[in-house]
């Protein structure tokens, strides 16, 4: 028998197994092999690293207006200065920016407003911005009302377009693709075997071949005579494309609604439309949101595929910019600028999408 | 001490498990005191104490899932070191039973008992699938012997779990909450399995809050809180007549209604 | 009234608006009427346009002689072959390249993945940036970046860059020797069908006596010596009986040896790289997929460390793994579409791009080409449904 009658108190943990040596010796030099990928690891980094900073900050050329100020061996970032304007608004009119620099605060603002768990009305801001916001975004960046001057589609390029297509392609996409994620769950054959159908066919081809597609064979399909945008053609193929990928985000999110919610409903004395609409895809929408995320993510990236059917978005304005002859040579800063670009976009939307579903898992089991 | 069941082979021989000042911190967290234990062959000892009192770490110590940072454990005459091959000797002598079974999903209840022998001790698959039903029959299961783990119900899960431990021929079973994941209804094919083997005179560590289990089966009984052993006795005194504070506020707890 | 059981419930009729069934079936008429009309009408329309451009319709194209090069093509092609050549042409190439990255995207994406897993805390991290770095990035910038910055950007044929003098890259792309296979090399295929066999014979041997006695030998480790040693034995008992042709500089260019053009090797590098990182997410999170207890019950088991990987971590890793797996596949082998950006002779810049441009066959080619992808998709979706079906767990 023992009994224990004065309680031991916590001992800090023995030097060995604490504090940065032990945190060096169990992370990086736990044994032989392990020093070893350490070693390696490091020489790779110090490979990569070190000739990379000599070249885009220690030997670089930051200011200056033309080629001549480009002297320095290291990156010319006087490049990319000269042409930022392009990068980001295209041939938009100079004095006509204001109108773009406002349809993106509009749209930051409200897209912070969601993404802010605290904030309230989550509801009417979405509504806001899936309705109300396109249409502001076409009377602001076409013009023609209100006294607006007209900015005609192939003016616009650059990050504008790039956003443009994106969120129009994934508005678009939203409405089509619930309809067709529901008519895929749906008990009528032919409402099912029509939406398998539509959804397998546009997730079975390339992107580029929707895009020819659009490009060339939609004016056969309008009646002689009418002739469709270039912007419209890309707006259509990307949403058609997109809405395919997003019924089957939006599948994935009904699928994890337990069936007696939707049962619950019905006893409640609820119509179709009604249980979906108030009860499943609620619920639903909350759970597809990192979805939703990850396949805007991949539409992002995937605009740059409209510079094949000759619109300038901003890999396609850059790439146009380094066939300039008085800036020749400058490809892998142009490169370079625009990968960080899109790097800084995707990486904070990708990390955000990861933060909703850990904050989604830890909601569930709690 | 022991009033119950059978004795002890031997209490002169080496202990089966022996820890000394054995110590353990999660990072900064001091999860486990200066933890003195000798566990003889064929001795039953019941473990108990609140969550986060660092019982189910105590036991994971001995077939080293968890390594302890100061101390000694010593178990079938075998030192615990970071020596791969001794940690493999000691882990074949030591069976262990967890609370969510953990069986292999992807193979059949007879492969999940004959892996270990079959793979460890190289027996042939016939002398391996043999053995495998006769403890599978044991634990009263052999019927289910071609079905996957999925396909059976959480007290049909563990016995399996119990009957793969056993295939080795352990010297110590060591039970980490066998049954606090079942439904009511599964507690008890599962504990009289366990009483089966403690009549035979397994040796075991349990931790489990069945203190009907305790109270017929165990040798002792131990209380931990805050990484410490409190109390340790025969499970007479130990109910009736709690010595510690603590130990006494958690028997109200738990036996209270 | 009916005698026997009825199968609706009895009661006064409905109107036919307010049944069930009947609203289903008016509904799905609606749906297949919409789709009728729409079709029609696209129809009339580009008969219409058609007529007026003076296209006629149907694939008596594909026997018209093309007239243009194409750089790269695994079977004989010159301008003067057909239109339908120019397919088969493009869709071999669009295989050649998927299936070269798919290879390659494998092993970057298995290795990284398993990295990011290491308890070496540097190794993980690099993993980690390899990871966060490259499937952020759009892959046509990818490609842009590794054709136009890279391999556009390499010296003349006369400054090239070598490896051991056998070994060259220009701007005008990467050559290797070639292997020319003199008599008696025959024997070297054959060592090596001897000892493919005899490893499986030695596997399968190995497992039945592993059952039968509880013994087994390292059999992986002596097939794989006995795979690459045999062939390499009888090599050198037979003297060598290769040559190989060294690409030489002659003039401005090379001569001889394999050519391996820059279009290929950027986009091969970037769908490689690009898929890799996202292959190396799936291996990661089917790793992590199974339960800490698993491991654990192996190792309680006394299984070691090779054991529980091989026997419990990995078998049910892979079903977690395989089908996101073959999902990148068939992405891999869509965007290697994106050849037409920088001119790689794939399908789509030879067929829909070039024949296109030449017949104005828009529907049909158009529709050759998206048929090919389809086909692709179809078949692999079969596959892992097949695949699905045979791994699932059984469960209650």
């Amino acid at each position: 028998m023992t009994i224990q009658r004065e309680m031991i108190p916590a001992r800090p943990a023995p030097g060995s197994t604490i504090g940065p040596i032990a945190w060096l010796r169990a992370n990086l030099f736990s044994g032989p092999v392990n020093t070893v990928f350490t070693l390696l690891g490091l020489y790779l980094l110090y490979l990569l690293l070190v000739p990379t900073i000599q070249w885009a900050f220690i030997d670089a050329d930051w200011i200056g207006t033309s080629r001549a100020d480009c002297s320095r061996e290291g990156a010319c970032w006087v490049f990319i200065n000269a042409r930022i304007g392009q990068f980001i608004y295209g041939l938009y009119p100079g004095s006509e920016i204001w109108r773009v620099n406002l349809t993106f605060a509009v749209f930051a603002a409200l897209i912070a407003w969601l993404a802010i768990p605290r904030l309230p009305f989550k509801r009417w801001v979405a509504v806001l911005t899936l309705v109300a916001f396109p249409l502001l975004a076409y009377f602001l960046l076409y013009g023609g009302h209100f006294g607006l001057r007209v900015v005609e589609t192939h003016r616009w390029g650059g990050l504008t377009l790039t956003l443009i297509l994106a969120v129009v392609g994934m508005v678009g996409a939203l409405p089509i693709g619930i309809l067709l994620a529901l008519g895929r769950r749906s008990q009528m054959p032919i409402v099912k075997s029509f939406c398998v159908v539509f959804i397998e066919f546009w997730r079975g081809v390339p992107l580029i071949t929707v895009l020819f597609m659009a490009s060339v064979m939609l004016p056969l399909f309008m009646p002689t005579g009418v002739s469709v945008d270039r912007l419209i053609r890309a707006f259509i193929g990307i949403t058609l494309f997109q809405s395919a990928y997003m019924a089957e985000v939006i599948r994935g999110g009904l699928q994890a609604i337990p069936r007696g919610q939707e049962e619950a409903a019905a006893a409640l004395g609820m119509t179709y439309w009604k249980r979906m609409g108030l009860i499943v895809l609620p619920q639903a929408l909350k759970m597809m949101i990192p979805g939703i995320v990850n396949t805007f993510i991949s539409l992002f990236k995937d605009t740059t595929l409209v510079m094949i059917i000759g619109l300038f978005d901003l890999l396609g304005i850059v790439q146009a910019a380094l066939s300039d002859s008085r800036w020749l040579g400058f490809a892998l800063e142009g490169y370079v600028f625009a990968a960080f670009m899109f790097w800084i976009f995707c990486f904070s939307m990708s990390r955000y999408s990861q933060y909703l579903e850990r904050k989604l898992h830890t909601g569930h089991k709690r | 001490m022991s009033e119950q069941a059978s004795t002890p082979k031997a209490g002169s021989e080496t202990p089966m498990v022996e820890m000394r000042g054995v110590n353990k911190w999660y990072g900064d967290f001091h999860v486990l005191r200066d933890i003195d234990l000798e566990v003889r062959r064929g001795e039953r000892i019941v473990i108990c104490g609140p969550s986060g009192s660092g019982k189910s770490t105590l036991i994971r110590c001995i077939n080293h899932l968890e390594e302890h940072q100061q101390g000694e454990i010593v178990v079938g005459g075998v030192p615990l070191t970071q020596d791969v091959k001794r940690i493999e000797q000691i882990r074949r002598s030591v069976g262990m039973v967890f609370q969510h079974f953990n069986l292999f999903p992807h193979l059949t209840v007879l492969e999940n008992c004959c892996i270990s022998p079959m793979w460890v001790q190289k027996k042939p698959r016939r002398e391996a699938e043999a053995e495998a039903m006769k403890y599978l029959e044991r634990v009263q299961i052999a019927e289910q012997a071609r079905k996957y783990p999925g396909q059976l119900s959480g007290g049909q899960q563990q016995r399996v779990a119990i009957a793969r431990s056993l295939c080795m021929h352990p010297e110590v079973m060591l039970f980490d909450e066998p049954t606090s994941a079942l439904d009511p209804e599964m507690i008890k094919e599962v504990l009289d399995v366990m009483v089966e083997l403690a009549r035979e005179g397994m040796t075991m560590l349990c931790v489990t809050h069945e203190m009907g289990f305790a109270k017929t089966v165990a040798d002792r009984v131990i209380f931990m809180d805050q990484g410490q052993i409190i109390e340790e006795n025969a499970p007479e005194p130990f109910f009736n007549d709690p010595q510690s504070e603590r130990t006494r506020l958690f028997l109200s707890q738990i036996l209270g209604h | 009234m009916s005698v026997r059981p009825q199968a609706r419930p009895a009661g006064p009729k409905p109107p036919f608006w307010r049944d069930r069934a009947k609203r289903a079936l008016i509904f799905q008429l609606l749906l297949v009427a919409a789709v009728a009309a729409f079709l029609l009408y696209i129809i009339g329309n580009t008969q219409a346009n058609l007529s007026a451009r003076g296209i006629t319709t149907g694939f008596g194209f594909l026997n018209n002689t093309a007239g243009f090069g194409i750089v790269q093509s695994l079977i004989d092609y010159s301008s003067q072959s057909t239109y339908g050549r120019t397919f088969v042409v493009g869709l071999l190439n669009t295989l050649l390249v998927s299936a070269l990255g798919v290879l390659a995207a494998t092993i970057i994406g298995f290795t990284v993945g398993i990295a990011r897993l290491s308890p070496n805390w540097l190794i993980a991290r690099l993993a980690n940036g390899y990871i966060e770095i490259f499937r952020n990035i759009p892959l046509l910038l990818q490609i842009f970046f590794w054709y136009f910055a890279v391999l556009r950007a390499m010296p003349a044929a006369r400054d090239s860059l070598s490896i051991g003098e056998v070994i060259f890259l220009n701007v005008r792309g990467l050559y290797l020797p070639e292997p020319l296979f003199e008599s008696g090399f025959g024997l070297i295929p054959l060592a090596f069908g001897v000892a493919v066999v005899a490893s499986i014979a030695l596997v399968i041997w190995n497992r039945r006596r592993h059952e039968a006695t509880g013994k087994r030998l390292p059999a992986g480790w002596i097939s794989l010596a006995l795979i690459l040693g045999l062939p390499m034995l009888v090599l050198v008992a037979t003297g060598v009986p290769v040559t190989w042709d060294v690409p030489e500089l002659r003039g401005f260019n090379f001569r001889g040896g394999i050519t391996v053009i820059p279009e290929f090797l950027a986009l091969w590098l970037a769908l490689s790289i690009y898929t890799a990182s996202f292959i190396a997410e799936i291996v990661r999170s089917g790793i992590q997929a199974i339960p800490h207890g698993q491991t654990e019950a192996a190792q309680a088991l006394s299984l070691p460390r090779n054991l529980v990987l091989r026997l419990v971590v990995v078998p049910q890793a892979m079903r977690v793994i395989i089908p996101p797996l073959t999902s990148q596949y068939l992405n891999l082998i869509k965007n290697s579409s994106l050849a037409t950006a920088i001119g790689y002779p794939d399908l789509v810049s030879v067929f829909a791009g070039t024949t296109l441009n030449q017949t104005g066959q828009a529907i049909e080619v158009i529709a050759m080409t998206m048929a090919v992808y389809l086909t692709i998709s179809l078949l692999v979706s079969m596959f892992m449904n097949w695949f699905n079906a045979r791994v699932a767990l059984v469960e209650r």
